[in-house]
């Protein structure tokens, strides 16, 4: 029987990591997948304290959390093709003027 | 033999968070990134929820992880992979397939058993609650994920020339 305490430290080494990525990257895409991770890590300590409270709902939402980061996932790639079609980059110092 | 499996698949888990901000190509981040929600995945199976282990692994490390993957080609900023084979990949292709193989018959000594582990969740009570308690939200859901799908195509839709 592993502790829930080491499941939200992971979780919490992976959120940190994932806002870390999202600051250090240059790139959009690559920011999305930061934010992944840090969703990812939501859910992680959503199932371990689940786990250690016996709270069956908790598994519903999480599901819930992957289906609209799947949503999510669909229309944040689809605006970056369109970015990426208007400016030719993805970079995001190059998005400085707010009118397309 | 459960803790020993929490600290092989975190450590991997954190490896591949830090391979994915550390590497410059953005096709091998996302690459990183499956890796990371495999272990994820694993990690949901140690909790007791092993369908939450399955979603994880064929949602995000499956269908979103293969729409990352599909942009970086559109966008292909930089020159692509390099074709050229290297010994070691067939070397880890092997292993990894012996992997799954011992995998597999295990899983298929244990289906045979039909027994689950202690304290774990089974899809069957999930789905009594997403059915009953959960109904109004996961409706709403559908409609959800309705929009994500027409808002993407009209975003991405080429405009014709007025």
């Amino acid at each position: 029987m592993i502790p829930a305490g080491y499941f939200l430290l992971l979780s919490i080494i992976l959120f940190v990591l994932g806002i870390i990525a999202f600051f250090v990257k240059r790139d959009l895409i690559t920011q999305f997948m930061a934010v992944e991770i840090m969703l990812n890590a939501a859910n992680l300590a959503f199932i371990a304290l689940a786990k250690s409270h016996h709270f069956v709902d908790a598994q519903v939402i999480v599901f819930f959390i992957i289906t609209v980061a799947a949503a999510e996932a669909a229309i944040g790639l689809a605006i970056i093709l369109l970015i990426f079609r208007q400016k030719k980059s993805i970079k995001t110092e190059e998005m400085s003027s707010m009118k397309g | 033999m459960a803790i020993f499996l929490f600290f092989l698949l975190s450590t991997v888990c954190v490896g591949a968070v830090l391979g994915m901000i550390i590497s410059k190509n953005q096709a091998y981040s996302a690459l990183f990134l499956v890796l990371a929600f495999v272990c994820l995945g694993g990690l949901f199976g140690l909790l007791g929820a092993p369908f939450m282990a399955v979603v994880q692994i064929i949602i995000y490390a499956g269908a979103i992880m293969v729409l990352f993957i599909f942009v970086i080609m559109m966008i292909n900023l930089r020159q692509g992979l390099s074709p050229e084979k290297k010994k070691w990949t067939i070397a880890l292709s092997l292993v990894l397939a012996l992997v799954l193989l011992l995998e597999l018959i295990l899983a298929a000594k244990g289906a045979s058993l039909g027994q689950s582990p202690e304290g774990s969740v089974s899809p069957k009570e999930i789905g009594q609650l997403l059915f009953t308690k959960y109904l109004y939200p996961f409706e709403i859901t559908s409609i959800l994920i309705i929009a994500a799908l027409v808002g993407a195509i009209v975003l991405v839709k080429k405009r014709e020339k007025e």
